[in-house]
């Protein structure tokens, strides 16, 4: 499953999402909520001062790490065994399953405790280790509600349920783990509480993703509101964390300045409940603390961005301000993406991370408006890296023949000015067939997906041509 | 703990190396940052005004504040005990309980200290308590956080398993925000000291809006916090 959501054609699962009428207006108050609370948190905060000062620090910070990243890989690594961790390097999702099954299989793991982590999810953890007989058990509570609801997937990198109503998760809940309550939030999440209780006190190995890996210290840092993250990294004995590649920050200072830039712009807090920084011990032996940490660091196509014009988008910190920002995501929701990763930042790392075959659609769903752009804490320019995917995924002939025919054709059409004039001139005429109340509402060809949502408006009898030649002739 | 291992790291960052177009970097300096806006946050401020800001901070994320002196401590401690239903209760095994005089007020109340040689009893006890009582290393202003670095006396378990967590905050603890902390550490680790193998920042109760938005507290932490600022300073 991994990366990957649903099998259906990008159109056929835009045309789901459009459907939907609960998953629009919960998208619409998600962001509307997320946004606002996030500007409060921003601009909003005189006592933090210039926001855009915090931006530059961010963006300063993560293009020097992503420049220097291996020195600062070796660093991290080398100081997370000195003090006792485990550290495995994987090129890819197949190498970092095969690595944590091992490790569950030399433990004889029968149960483990998750708390959220885009980069397990991505790489289909949960599943492989479901393979050597080992439960997965998700507890951040949306995970915990989309993973009763066997197959559902994330639907927004920081709120993973958003597409689920309270009635629906009660139903879910009563069918699937035995809940008799109402739909009350609070009764639910005190539901999911209880049963969480045991599940992580018995777990024999607990697993995280990694916020932030500091090189200085060989630390993992969780960025959490709810307690599990730090529930799972001290009662099982093994705890295992799970790294993309890039998510490291030199030294405790940067760290700083991106749980700042995390907090207020994924959910506009000063600072999460908990920042949880978990360094593998050197012989203290805690009663609440593993006794086994590995970390393992993953590529999973990562390094192809690495000294391309996309390498910016690794300087992403996951906050989804770009997704809480965008029209499109607005409109289709997560699941339209088809990626764990959604909204602009997800429609420039899926093409990266699983190529064009398979994504290089979404860089299309964007109105390119470049509100991504601007909502970024790190300073990405997304909108440019959408328009760059859009250029390649031409390029190396990915789109559809018929319209690489009409644009091919129009191209000739537009630079040849007897054919050009020929067109504009001819236009009205083609177009009559189609032409309903001055406009098109089901175009031919390349039009029709256009025409499809929106209408085209009808070819002028009038073209510029000849009313610059008159106007012109009239100033004279 | 023995030394640790690393698997697969040449390969790994040889072809990071390639991909950036050039050899492996075996020495990097860290640049002085241009933009910095951290340092400017709060610090013109008195300490009497960020304890204020803290307890502001604290209120504001659903923290219940008392402020007391050293004199009335132990009877804070007692009215807080009272208020969030008492025993069982448990704190960390900290020496600072005695020196600010609070070692009488847990004995009477059967409050259980944590002792790491009795090793998973103290992890029941935690689960079962209605109350548990720890310093704050260090308090932050900006947020009405407290830090605190674990080691296995000073024990995340005292902050986690409760149904109340109650804190500890000398205002001689009190500082802008993360950023002093986090200069803290960045020093330790330069002088070669081992940092605490556990350094939590913790806001308030555990909470989520995973459901419609709706903010619920009490998600898998601690339901309700107090923070006791005891006016050392």
């Amino acid at each position: 499953m991994a990366m990957k959501i649903g099998e259906k054609p990008f159109f056929d699962r835009v045309d789901d999402a459009l459907d939907d009428t609960f998953m629009h207006q919960s998208m619409a108050n998600a962001q509307d909520g997320l946004r606002g609370k996030k500007i409060a948190a921003t601009e909003g905060d005189e006592a933090i001062g210039d926001w855009e000062d915090w931006r530059s620090a961010g963006e300063e910070i993560r293009r020097h790490t992503l420049e220097n990243l291996d020195y600062y890989l070796e660093q991290l690594s080398e100081n997370f065994a000195k003090r006792g961790g485990h550290v495995f390097f994987a090129e890819t999702a197949e190498e970092a399953n095969a690595y944590i099954q091992q490790v569950a299989k030399e433990k004889n793991a029968k149960n483990a405790t998750k708390s959220k982590s885009m980069v397990t999810e991505e790489i289909g953890l949960n599943e492989a280790l479901a393979d050597v007989g080992c439960q997965v058990h998700e507890t951040d509570l949306a995970e915990y509600i989309l993973q009763a609801e066997e197959g559902d997937r994330p639907s927004h990198i920081v709120v993973p349920s958003l597409h689920k109503n309270k009635s629906q998760i009660r139903d879910t809940l009563k069918e699937k783990a035995g809940y008799s309550g109402t739909d009350q939030p609070e009764e639910l999440t005190a539901f999911a509480r209880s049963q969480l209780r045991d599940v992580f006190m018995n777990a024999d190995i607990g697993i995280t993703g990694c916020n932030f890996g500091v090189a200085e210290t060989g630390t993992v840092s969780l960025v959490t509101n709810e307690g599990n993250a730090n529930m799972v990294t001290s009662y099982p004995e093994t705890q295992i964390s799970v790294m993309g590649m890039e998510r490291l920050v030199p030294t405790w200072e940067d760290l700083d300045v991106m749980v700042n830039l995390l907090s207020r712009s994924a959910v506009g807090q000063k600072i999460t409940t908990y920042v949880t920084n978990v360094t593998p011990e050197v012989g203290l032996q805690s009663v609440d603390g593993p006794k086994d940490f590995h970390l393992v660091i993953v590529d999973g196509g990562r390094s192809k961005a690495l000294g391309t014009e996309f390498q910016s988008a690794l300087h992403c910190i996951r906050c989804a301000a770009c997704v809480n920002v965008c029209p499109v995501y607005r409109h289709i929701g997560g699941h339209a993406y088809g990626s764990i990763y959604q909204g602009p930042i997800g429609a420039v790392l899926s093409p990266i991370l699983g190529g064009y075959e398979e994504y290089g659609e979404l860089p299309y769903a964007s109105s390119l408006c470049a509100a991504c752009t601007e909502a970024c804490p790190v300073k990405i320019p997304l909108h440019e890296q959408l328009i760059r995917h859009r250029q390649i995924y031409v390029e190396e002939g990915y789109a559809d023949k018929s319209e690489q025919a009409a644009m091919t054709a129009f191209g000739i059409g537009a630079s040849t000015p007897s054919l050009f004039k020929i067109a504009t001139k001819g236009a009205p005429t083609f177009a009559k067939p189609f032409v309903h109340e001055g406009s098109i509402s089901n175009g031919p060809g390349p039009m029709k997906l256009w025409t499809k949502i929106r209408e085209f408006p009808a070819p002028g009898k009038e073209n510029f041509r000849k009313w610059f030649k008159e106007h012109k002739k009239g100033d004279s | 703990m023995s030394k640790g291992t690393i698997h697969n790291r040449d390969k790994f960052l040889s072809h990071i190396a390639d991909r950036l177009g050039r050899e492996q970097k075996t020495d990097v300096s860290r640049p002085d940052w241009k933009y910095q806006p951290q340092w400017a946050v709060y610090q013109e401020k008195t300490s009497d005004e960020l304890c204020a800001l803290f307890n502001e901070n604290s209120e504001e994320k659903g923290t219940h504040v008392l402020e007391t002196t050293m004199d009335q401590l132990e009877e804070t401690v007692e009215y807080v005990m009272k208020t969030y239903d008492g025993s069982p209760m448990v704190a960390t095994d900290d020496e600072r309980f005695a020196e600010f005089g609070l070692t009488d007020v847990f004995d009477k109340n059967n409050v259980h200290i944590w002792d790491a040689e009795s090793g998973e009893r103290n992890i029941e006890k935690a689960k079962q308590a209605n109350i548990g009582f720890l310093f704050s290393d260090v308090s932050l202003a900006e947020s009405g956080t407290i830090a605190q670095f674990n080691d296995r006396n000073i024990a995340r378990s005292v902050s986690l398993l409760p149904t109340t967590y109650t804190a500890f905050i000398p205002k001689s603890t009190i500082v802008p925000r993360m950023t002093q902390v986090t200069a803290r550490i960045h020093k330790q680790g330069g002088d070669g000291e081992n940092i605490s193998p556990y350094i939590n920042f913790i806001t308030g109760p555990s909470n989520s809006a995973d459901i419609e938005m709706n903010m619920v507290v009490g998600v898998h932490g601690p339901v309700k916090a107090v923070h006791i600022v005891i006016l050392d300073a």
